[in-house]
Formats: C-alpha cells, structure tokens, sequence
C-alpha cells in the first residue's frame, strides 16, 4: 500500500502483572489507506481496544508497548512523539470516539463551549470564528447549529454521540478511531450515524478505524476487515471476501454462530 | 387464542404526569403459548421491558388484565405472587448483575428450591441442583462451589436460565438475555432455549433488539414502538413482507451483512424517520389482517 495513513508494524503489548505479564496484542501488523474504512473485529478481551488506545498514544500502565513496536501516522513514528508534539498529534491528526462517547461531554457546559475548548487549544480561534466553525460542524452531522446553546443533558443520546463526532472532525484528523460507537444505541440511530459518517469520510478524506463486536454492521460499513483472536490478528481482507470466503477456521466459526435474517437459517451445527 | 397460557387483554400502563404521559404500553394484548416462543422487539423505549415488567407483576396495569391459564389475576398479594412466580420466571439482560458476587452457585440455585419446594430434604436438593446443571450443559461438580466473579458471561447466563428453571416455570420471559454474549457464545444461549421450550413445553416471551436472534428462536414475532404493538404475526412473514412503515424502517437500519450501505433499498424510509416516528407515536387503534397469521395496527397517513 503506498503511503498508509496508519501503518502498524509488530505490534507487541502486554499488560504487566505481579507474576506474569499478559500478552496483550501479539504481533500485529496492519495498514489503512486514505479514506479507507478498516474494521477490527474481535471478541471481548481480544485486544482490540488495546490497539486502537495504543494508537493515539492513551494506554497507560500496566499497559506496555514493546521493543520492536512501530505505529505510523502519515509516516510520523506515534510511539517517538514528546509530550508537545503528542499533543498536537492528537485530534489533529487522530480523533477517537469512545464507546461511552455520547458520556464523555462535560456536563456543566454548553456545547459551544465544548467545541471552544478544542478548538482553542490547537488553534489560533476567537470565540466567534469558533462558534461559526461548531455551527458547520455540527451541521455535517445533521444537527441544527441552534443546539449549540444547548447542555448536554438536553440532547439524546443519538445526539450527544453525533456531537462527539463533529468536535472529533473540528481539526479535520487524518484518521478517527471509533471504539464501539453505537453500542448502546438502538439500531435505527447506529444506522444514522454511519450512514452519516460513510458520506462524510468520503467528502472529508479521513480513515476509519472502526471497532465492534457486531460481526454484521462491520462487513456491512467497512472496506477492509481485520479478525482478531487472543491478541492475535488472525485474517485480514476486504469485507466481503471475509463474509464471502473466510479463509481462518476462527472467522468460519463466527459466521456460523451467526443467525441470519433471511434465506436459510445457520443449523446448530456450531459448537455450543 | 384460548389455548393460551398467559394473556394480556388490552393493558396500558402510562408513567409520567397526567397532563403529559408516557405511554409504556398502549393497549397491549398478546398470549403465550405452550412449546412456543413469542419474541418482542423495538427499540429501547418502545417498552419491552414494560411488557415483561406487566408480566412479572412487577406493574398493575392501568387498564385490562391479565389472564393466567384463562383466569384474570386479581390483586396481587404476597401469597398468589408467589404461586404465580412459581410459574412464571424471568432471564434478565445482564447476567453478570443477576447473580449475587457473594454467594456461590450452589446457593444461587438452592434458593428457588427452597422457597418454592421446602419438603424436599438436603440430598434431594443437591439432585436437584445438579439435574438443573446439567440440564443447562454445565458440570455439575466444578460449578456448584464456584461464585459468579469465576465464571465466564455465557456461563453466568447458563446460571440465570437454571436459576429460573428450578421452580418448574411454565412461562419464561427473556429480556435481551444475549445483548451482554460475545457472538460466539450467543448461539450456546439461544439453542438452550430453543431446547427447553421443546423439551419442557416452555412457553417463551423472547425480548430483544436483535432482529436475527429473533428469528432463529421466535415462531411468532411483534414490533413494538411507543408502547404499541405496531406489527406481529407469523415470524417469517412478518421479516419477509413488513407492511407497518415503522417495522420497514426498522428492518431497514438492521446490521446485515448481505446489504451493503450503499444499499439504497431502504433509504426511502430512512429519509422520513422524523414523519414515521412521529404517526407510530399516535394511537393506532384500528388492526388489519395482511397476511394469514400476520397483523398491522395501519398508520394514520
């Protein structure tokens, strides 16, 4: 692929402990081209989500990333940055939206202010020109610039999901990793939201690196899909040729664990 | 629908203040049959859980009732809810807050058999607790001493289902007893039912988000949305051939693998969620056979 705007290179991450360390992320190497929509799927405890803090630099310990580790943003080496540069490394060049993102804004302040703050903190911005950029972002994400006045509590939770991701598209990041995004929303909001996001990554040019459990939703969005088992990233292809012809007896398994929702039903072959 | 076990015969619940309800359920009525499962979906606040909730007697309806075995359940009073409870037991959504952190799981099963079977002696309930165990595909030696923090989340719901099995229930309501399971440990849950209803002649009350599970262990299915039952009816006919606009547009959002996003299908119902959300929110009083087995309370345009 030429020139990623994520490229990971044996990955290695344990999570240190008092008599053994536990093996995190083991080996894992995987690029995302511009614009592209990768998907990391995985069970719970997998090391997905390892991955994805890793990548903006967030794991703290016991997390420890080893020696021999390279995590490229751009070409920019993530894991050499100093405290200055991490800083303006994230949201400017990686945005992440967390699983319980639509919680992550600060109650006690108004969304203009939420999106002042970020934007203030990179940028050179006046509180007007800064209240006409949240007003177009927000507008990306289908949401009337008259809710900037508005607290958090008194958008739902589809709408503080959405606001999330307007502030993480406020300094046009080269990549957005979104950690579960629309897991604890019902299904006609989650289809909103990537819908909406699938339009605006191909306007905007950004990646996704898109984490889920929801084996159906990610072969449904992404381009290409990675499958992670214990740490390991067991197969990676495009999405279809995943859902078409898994080539690992682990994606295989998934499938038929699957229940489908027309034409013929799984049997109970699987394993219980 | 006189064969049914559990009925519920027009309830409405409202929560709220007088002038500005909320309507939890809007006359609701469905029946539950024996060797039968019933799932229920719709988004959350469409109240599902009010549903089970009703059933549980956990709420007294506002208006209807509901009939167990043909006969209205009157007041609830301490000794007819445990009789009920006898028959009627409930799979709840988090299995790891369903089990008490500080007993074992023999105690977790115990119990039941204490309340509800007191003449059996010591060594009869340890039969008993390990024919539920395996019953439930667990073993039986390894899991009795074991406390819920050393068990896995399919385990754990494993539990919850023997937990509920152990006072002989007639009824079961599962309320997203899966939403909490990896995917692969999903299937192990859902066969489990799907063997009890069949061996035991459980009638079933599946409540869930996920349209797909739904299918794979419900002969009959019934959308819900602000607090009516929009749409229900034979399973397959009801996902093949959705004809309430809210139902489309459900089906519409659902992850599935074999339609693409850029899968404009649907995309008409997509660009009118506000109008069809806003008429499913209106009393739809009326109900229409579309199909054999297969109902619509028809939206006012």
């Amino acid at each position: 692929m030429t020139n990623p705007v994520l490229s990971i290179r044996n990955l290695n991450i344990d999570y240190i402990g008092a008599e053994k360390d536990f093996h995190a992320v083991k080996d894992v190497s995987f690029d995302i081209a511009p614009g592209e929509f990768f998907g990391l799927a995985g069970e719970s405890g997998c090391g997905k989500s390892t991955i994805a803090f890793a990548v903006s630099r967030l794991h703290r310990p016991p997390a420890l990333i080893r020696k021999g580790s390279q995590i490229l943003v751009g070409g920019r080496d993530v894991l050499a940055l100093d405290d200055n540069e991490l800083r303006s490394f994230r949201w400017r060049e990686v945005a992440m939206v967390f699983q319980s993102a639509m919680n992550s804004l600060n109650p006690v302040l108004t969304i203009e202010t939420q999106f002042y703050d970020v934007l203030k903190a990179h940028s050179r911005i006046s509180r007007a020109e800064a209240r006409t950029r949240a007003a177009e972002l927000l507008k990306l994400v289908d949401i009337s610039p008259d809710r900037l006045t508005s607290y958090p509590h008194q958008c739902s939770g589809g709408m503080r999901q959405r606001i999330v991701i307007a502030i993480c598209l406020a300094l046009n990041p080269k990549l957005l990793i979104m950690d579960e995004p629309t897991t604890a929303l019902d299904v006609v909001v989650q289809r909103e939201i990537l819908q909406r996001i699938d339009v605006l990554r191909k306007e905007l040019g950004f990646s996704v690196l898109f984490i889920t459990h929801d084996l159906g939703l990610m072969v449904q969005v992404s381009d290409r899909i990675g499958i992670m088992l214990e740490g390991e990233l067991v197969e990676v292809n495009d999405a279809q040729t995943i859902y078409r012809t898994p080539q690992h007896a682990y994606t295989k398994r998934l499938w038929a664990s699957m229940p489908k929702l027309h034409g013929e039903q799984i049997r109970e072959g699987a394993k219980s | 629908m006189s064969d049914a076990i559990l009925a519920l015969d027009n309830v409405s619940k409202t929560f709220g203040r007088a002038d500005k309800p909320v309507y939890a359920a809007r006359s609701v009525s469905f029946g539950l049959h024996p060797g039968r499962t019933l799932a229920l979906v719709g988004e959350s606040g469409s109240g599902k859980t009010t549903a089970a909730r009703l059933i549980m007697r956990e709420y007294t309806p506002d208006e209807g009732q509901l009939l167990f075995r043909g006969t209205p359940l009157g007041k609830a009073n301490a000794k007819a809810l445990k009789a009920y409870r006898a028959s009627v037991q409930m799979v709840f959504q988090d299995p790891f807050a369903a089990l008490n952190p500080t007993h074992t799981i023999r105690y977790h099963l115990e119990r039941p058999l204490r309340l509800h079977q007191p003449k059996l002696n010591s060594r009869e309930r340890t039969a008993a607790i390990e024919e539920l165990l395996t019953r439930v595909k667990l073993d039986p030696a390894l899991l009795m001493p074991k406390y819920p923090h050393e068990l896995s989340g399919g385990q754990r719901q494993r539990i919850s289902i023997a937990r509920a099995l152990a006072v002989n229930p007639q009824v079961i309501v599962a309320d997203e007893p899966t939403s909490m399971l990896d995917v692969s440990v999903r299937l192990g849950i859902l066969n489990l039912l799907n063997d009890m209803k069949a061996q035991l002649g459980l009638a079933l009350l599946y409540i869930t988000h996920d349209i797909a599970t739904a299918r794979y262990v419900a002969e009959d299915i019934m959308v819900m949305y602000a607090g009516q039952i929009v749409e229900w009816g034979d399973t397959e006919s009801v996902l093949t051939n959705p004809q309430h606009p809210y139902t489309r547009l459900l089906l519409s959002a659902v992850p599935d693998p074999d339609r693409r996003f850029s899968d404009t299908r649907f995309s008409e119902e997509l660009n009118r969620i506000e109008f069809i959300r806003r008429q499913s929110a209106l009393p739809q009083p009326e109900t229409r056979e579309v199909a054999n087995n297969h109902f619509i309370r028809p939206m006012p345009e």
